[in-house]
């Protein structure tokens, strides 16, 4: 499937605070995207519409297959995810975290074993399979995220500010993964950063958010 | 002070040579109240999840009522139980008063507003993220609910626990619609109840220490549920 996507024309507030003000842009390509931006320019919130986690007020996200517009229904919420900036994990070990995605698709435990070893191989966390996801540090908190999220095989991954709480090693951890999925291509990532040169790094297009407007970079 | 010390040693003999009729006590307030327990956690669960999950006219009002009732007097559910079984109440039809049915019935109005209540804290407290997180990762709503149910599993534990602590030490709804019959209702709180007053101590005191036995185990077995769900530790 070649899975492409465009915000046309979003607005979306908050209480009655604008936070995007006319949005648009085509994601028409496989690759890396950075969207860079000051805090509170409306980054994860655009991320979060795209995402399909909300609506815009006006507006709206597409999703194409080839020509062919996609439904917004679970099928397509499936090829799509989102590591959030705080991951959320579940109180449970670590390679049940990451085999959920692949159980809500009916996988049988058996299938996942494979996919989730070789996803916390991919993310460096293979020897914390048996841990509780709860108490591993925060930088393996967002890779064990990025882990959930690349086992499923999605089409589009979000990334929202994969790197703002945790520390340099992290940092470089997560840099490399993200350069290893684009040397492995399939995905298309999209990352939230306010590093200029770290999106210089990882990114083959980049885009500006400020005061709710975006525009390449 | 000798007889009480007289009492404990029989008791203890009692305990020891556990007899027929002793066991049969005991496994009968088992089977009561473990039946009446199953009942309320099938009913009580879906409603706090409910409760918790969705929004609908009343709810607040809901909440606050479960609640309350979570310290309901037994000898009120006796009462309103007993007038709903009784040969002229509008359930007189099916005959179970003074039957154990009618005793879980009691047991399960007792337990059903902790279990409920209990689970709609344990769901409101998980973390909105997870909700977020399983939507991100494909969840149906479905799936996004049974997952924070999932997440909230240590508090639903320990309502259901301390419901079963509560309907196994209590006595004065089986009393009234039990009718504490020998062989048929009798379980071990009205036995501790009769024996007191006939002056047969040993019983009662045997009675007394099983029960209270009973109660450390799920005192011990909530701690360490909490304990669990606190520090994260399932490996």
């Amino acid at each position: 499937m070649n899975l492409t996507f465009g915000a046309y024309h979003v607005t979306k507030s908050y209480q009655g605070n604008p936070v995007l003000k006319d949005c648009s842009y085509s994601f028409e390509r496989g690759g890396v995207y950075a969207l860079m931006g000051p805090n509170g320019s409306g980054k994860s919130t655009f991320l979060r519409l795209c995402a399909l986690l909300e609506d815009p007020d006006h507006g709206k996200i597409t999703y194409f297959d080839g020509g062919r517009v996609l439904k917004k229904d679970i099928e397509l919420r499936r090829m799509i995810t989102l590591v959030l900036p705080k991951v959320g994990v579940f109180n449970t070990t670590a390679f049940k975290n990451v085999s959920y995605g692949l159980r809500l698709r009916g996988m049988k435990r058996g299938e996942t074993e494979e996919k989730v070893e070789k996803a916390l191989d991919f993310v460096a966390l293979l020897d914390k399979g048996d841990q509780n996801a709860l108490t591993l540090s925060s930088g393996e908190t967002q890779r064990l995220g990025i882990a959930r999220a690349i086992v499923i095989e999605p089409a589009v991954l979000f990334l929202d500010e994969p790197t703002a709480s945790v520390d340099r090693k992290n940092t470089e951890i997560i840099e490399e993964i993200i350069l290893k999925m684009k040397k492995e291509g399939g995905s298309a990532v999209v990352i939230t950063t306010h590093d200029g040169e770290q999106a210089e790094r990882l990114a083959d297009y980049m885009l500006i958010m400020r005061d709710g407007e975006i525009s390449a970079g | 002070m000798t007889s009480i010390l007289e009492s404990f040693i029989k008791a203890f003999s009692l305990i020891l040579h556990l007899n027929r009729e002793l066991l049969g006590i005991i496994v009968l307030s088992l089977k009561v109240s473990g039946s009446a327990l199953i009942v309320a956690t099938l009913l009580g669960l879906p409603c706090g999840a409910l409760l918790a999950l969705r929004s609908f006219p009343l709810k607040r009002l809901i909440i606050t009522a479960l609640n309350t009732f979570m310290g309901l007097p037994p000898v009120v559910v006796g009462l309103f139980v007993y007038l709903l079984l009784s040969r002229s109440g509008p359930l007189g039809f099916m005959a179970l008063l003074y039957t154990a049915t009618a005793m879980v019935i009691a047991q399960t109005i007792l337990a059903f507003p902790i279990i409920s209540s209990l689970s709609h804290s344990a769901i409101v407290g998980v973390d909105h993220i997870i909700r977020q997180a399983s939507m991100t990762l494909g969840a149906t709503p479905f799936q996004v609910s049974l997952t924070i149910i999932r997440e909230a599993r240590y508090g639903i534990m320990s309502g259901v626990i301390a419901a079963f602590g509560r309907v196994m030490a209590e006595v004065g709804a089986i009393l009234i619609v039990g009718g504490n019959i020998a062989g048929y209702t009798r379980v071990m709180t009205t036995t501790i109840a009769l024996e007191t007053d006939k002056g047969n101590f040993e019983l009662a005191l045997a009675l007394g220490i099983i029960l209270l036995t009973i109660s450390l185990i799920i005192n011990f077995v909530l701690h360490v549920v909490q304990r669990r769900g606190m520090a994260g530790i399932e490996r």
